[in-house]
């Protein structure tokens, strides 16, 4: 990596700066794996099959898969949020579109002769996301186009938008049986269940967008510095365009997961407070609110300490009135340990250590 | 003239600053590397240095921004502990830093008293704030409503209100990091005519400017920093100029000669055919008046003017980065609307801003993709460019530019002023611009680094590329222009082929009219 030139005097302070840079960005998500963990034990202490994983009709079974598939609503959302909060955005709108979603879907199969055809369930598929789609280039357009803060633009369809819903049921709640609708939040491809795979692709594919092409950076570049980057050429317009798209169409995808699950659209309570979950995850995650450098998989690991957080109540029989608290202390827990104060007062306390240890490395003081 | 000239305070005086063996060490560079200096009461001190010497780091240690890894620092003879800028204030440390650092969106009255606002009951009292921000406005005599919000005001003035809320709180020691880079001569004289001021009121005064002139006007003393070591601590009357520049960049001075013989590119082949681009009466209200204005190939232009003048809002209506009302424009004989820097960028047209920290750089990013952005910017995000080739793009050009550190994995953020200007360069030189229109580029930069900078623009414009080149210092911009366009009160006032053309005659273009 050195580049031709650099002089031995450097290569001491060089090779010191990399296992630095190791550290930092190690114990950026080690705070989130350790908490995860920690969970993961306590419900393995509490119940003593937690871990297992059988196989029962070809397919699996047990309290991990189970926090997979309920935690993929959420990691879905999330994602589209990270690259929402990696622009300086934010998205409240992402549980109204979930509620959409579901109850535009679920509409069109109630209202089709043949609810079990696999056509009519396409159909209702593509049309509630081409529906997310619009809702997220109307955040899009408020945000880029007319530049209104983030909060306040996506306020307007967080609000509006269980209205919306609500209209789309005719206020009420929408249950309808279709074999192939279940199978995105209750069926099972490969062994496993269908809307794990659905999230796990969809993280990969986000993972090798971002990073196989240019996105990455620039969403990086736009959330860094805006004006300069207007300078340089970026079309930011498009770029913040894209992610507020991006995370509808996400919101949109976890709709259908949840309709599908419980098979039926509840205008008012699907995807309720997913929205602040999600934010919940990202910045879990590592990545700041303030936008610039993000996280994928920090967010994935944040969204399942939420999700693993949510099952560990049930587990461990926590009475429902303390159960948020609860959840709040654990969070308040990990974002203390992240924050750029306490992993400066760690990196601290172990350089004082490798120094006691190897004295005779110890250049400087 | 009012302190003793025979006695060297040196002998006489306990120094008030007193640091010893200081050493700071970034990811990637040593900063410091024991390095010890002194200030007395009462004296005005230049701390001299090329780009990433470490002036700005030893200033940060000693306001208590950076955490020193080894050494001492003393105060008035006491052990100085500071955790922060607000505590080095509170113990009689104050600085006015490189980048003004104020809050626009608030009063000028605000910004002096921030923090120290005059309290009745437990609340501000907005009255005695004002009053209080006035008074010291006076004693700089700077007319203006302490009420008005900062960002009406030009830099030059938010700077001197800088100055003005650091003279609010009783300092012993006064930093001044580069205050007079974006001052014109008036401002200049007016701010020294303070700083005498508050010398003989006893106070130490730490002057930073990579303006000789004014260090030898102002200073009593200097010290001498390079790559983070100190060179030496001198009077300024045992300090012949040249001395101090061989001290500074530690290398033979005959390539400073060779830069005054030869930096002007060999004249343009003539005026042959289309100019590469040519403004017929572009214009916008509040911004310049409606100009023409042509640039051939190959041809540097030099934009004079003083602050304000409207010199880098001409420089913006060219690049796209504002949008004109009225007036067309030609891009190689062909009508073109650049809307935004984009469609700039896309016809080869770069404008590299005044303000590095908020319109250049992207701090938090590397070196290799603050380099590449531009040129990505331009593939779009669909097309990434190979890591590969990223990574010999940011080589070749952290070499070429001489970028230190010379790792491309460092963030931006952690380079020297200077630094961060040359990667910004390298940014516009990626995409191979055919007009590169750079405002200010050599402000506050080192004479080496300066040096480096004009001879890249010549041998730029020798290889057929058109440069716009904007900058307060008139030497500068006659040394490497062909053509002079000055600027006044808003309006183009003149277009002069730089041949014979004196510093005199174009000050007087810039000056006249600006009494009337």
């Amino acid at each position: 990596m050195m580049t031709e030139g650099s002089a031995s005097r450097d290569s001491d302070t060089e090779s010191r700066t990399r296992t630095l840079l190791r550290t930092a960005t190690h114990s950026r998500l080690i705070w989130p794996i350790l908490a995860l963990v920690v969970l993961l034990a306590v419900n393995a202490i509490y119940s003593p099959g937690f871990l297992s994983i059988r196989v029962q009709d070809g397919h699996l079974f047990g309290s991990l898969i189970d926090i997979l598939r309920n935690g993929a609503p959420i990691v879905l959302v999330a994602l589209g949020m990270t690259l929402v909060i990696a622009t300086r955005g934010i998205d409240l709108s992402v549980g109204a579109v979930v509620a959409i979603s579901g109850a535009f879907a679920l509409s069109i199969i109630g209202d089709a002769p043949d609810p079990n055809s696999l056509g009519v369930v396409l159909l209702a598929v593509g049309a509630s996301l081409v529906f997310a789609l619009i809702l997220g280039a109307w955040n899009g357009l408020l945000v880029s186009v007319f530049g209104i803060q983030p909060f306040i633009a996506t306020l307007i369809l967080m609000t509006a938008g269980r209205g919306i819903a609500m209209l789309i049921t005719e206020g009420q709640i929408l249950t309808v049986a279709s074999a192939p609708y279940k199978v995105i939040g209750g069926g099972y491809w490969f062994a496993l269940p269908a809307s794990i795979i659905i999230a796990g692709v969809l993280f990969a594919l986000v993972a090798v967008l971002t990073r196989k092409t240019a996105l990455g950076v620039l969403i990086e570049s736009v959330g860094i510095n805006p004006q300069a980057s207007r300078l340089a050429g970026v079309g930011s317009r498009t770029i913040i365009w894209t992610v507020y798209v991006f995370s509808a169409v996400c919101a949109g995808i976890a709709g259908l997961m949840i309709s599908s699950n419980v098979t039926a659209a509840d205008a008012n309570s699907a995807g309720l407070w997913i929205e602040m979950d999600a934010i919940l995850a990202v910045v879990l995650g590592g990545t700041s609110l303030a936008g610039g450098r993000y996280s994928l998989t920090g967010t994935l690991i944040g969204a399942f300490v939420l999700q693993t957080l949510t099952t560990t109540v049930y587990s461990i029989g926590i009475a429902p009135e303390i159960t948020l608290v609860f959840k709040a202390l654990v969070v308040i827990a990990v974002v203390l340990l992240q924050a750029p104060r306490t992993r400066a007062g760690f990196a601290k306390i172990r350089r004082r250590q490798a120094l006691t240890a190897s004295p005779s490395k110890a250049t400087v003081v | 003239m009012a302190e003793p000239e025979e006695s060297d305070p040196m002998d006489t005086t306990v120094p008030i600053v007193e640091m010893n063996n200081i050493s700071i060490s970034f990811p990637g560079v040593k900063a410091l590397d024991s390095v010890d200096f002194r200030m007395f009461p009462g004296e005005v001190h230049s701390l001299m240095g090329e780009n990433g010497a470490g002036k700005s780091t030893l200033i940060k240690a000693l306001t208590g921004v950076y955490k020193i890894d080894s050494g001492s620092i003393h105060l008035d003879g006491k052990p100085l502990v500071v955790t922060g800028p607000a505590d080095a204030q509170r113990a009689g440390i104050s600085t006015v830093y490189q980048e003004v650092n104020l809050l626009t969106n608030l009063s000028v009255a605000e910004n002096i008293m921030l923090g120290r606002e005059p309290r009745r009951f437990g609340v501000i009292d907005w009255r005695a704030t004002r009053a209080r921000a006035a008074k010291i406005l006076r004693r700089l005599h700077l007319d203006i409503d302490p009420a008005s919000q900062l960002n009406a005001h030009s830099l030059a003035v938010q700077q001197l209100v800088a100055i003005a809320r650091s003279l609010d709180i009783n300092a012993k020691v006064l930093v001044l990091d580069e205050p007079t880079s974006s001052l014109d001569a008036d401002e200049v004289a007016e701010l020294f005519r303070v700083i005498k001021g508050l010398k003989d009121d006893g106070v130490a005064i730490l002057f930073v400017s990579h303006f000789l002139d004014q260090v030898y006007e102002i200073a009593d003393r200097l010290t001498v920093l390079r790559n983070g070591a100190l060179v030496g601590e001198y009077r300024i009357e045992e300090i012949l100029r040249i001395e101090l520049v061989h001290k500074m960049i530690g290398r033979d001075i005959a390539a400073l000669d060779d830069l005054d013989s030869k930096t002007r590119a060999a004249v343009a082949d003539a005026d042959v055919g289309v100019p590469f681009m040519e403004a017929v009466g572009l214009g916008r209200k509040g911004s310049v008046e409606p100009f023409n204005f042509y640039i051939n190939e190959g041809e540097v232009v030099g934009l004079a003017g003083l602050l304000g003048s409207g010199r880098t809002e001409l420089a913006r209506l060219l690049s796209g980065v504002d949008r004109p009302d009225g007036g067309e424009l030609l891009v190689e004989g062909s009508p073109r609307k650049l809307r935004t820097a984009r469609a700039a960028l896309k016809r080869r047209i770069a404008y590299s801003s005044e303000d590095r920290k908020r319109e250049g750089i992207i701090e938090d990013l590397t070196v290799r993709d603050n380099i590449v952005l531009a040129l990505q910017a331009d593939r779009g995000w669909f097309r990434r460019i190979s890591r590969k080739r990223q990574d010999d793009l940011a080589v070749s050009y952290i070499s070429a530019l001489g970028i230190r550190p010379s790792n491309p994995e460092t963030l931006v953020r952690n380079l020297s002023g200077g630094n961060q200007q040359k990667v910004l360069l390298a940014r516009w030189l990626a995409i191979a611009p055919r007009l590169l229109i750079l405002d200010e580029p050599t402000r506050g930069i080192d004479v080496g680094a300066k040096a480096e900078i004009q001879r890249l623009v010549s041998n730029l414009a020798e290889e057929g590329m058109s440069v716009v080149f904007i900058s307060a210092e008139l030497e500068e911009v006659l040394r490497l222009s062909h053509r002079i366009v000055v600027m006044r009160d808003r309006k183009k006032v003149a277009d002069l082929e730089n041949e014979d053309v004196t510093s005199g005659q174009v000050m007087t273009l810039i000056a006249s009219g600006a009494d009337a």
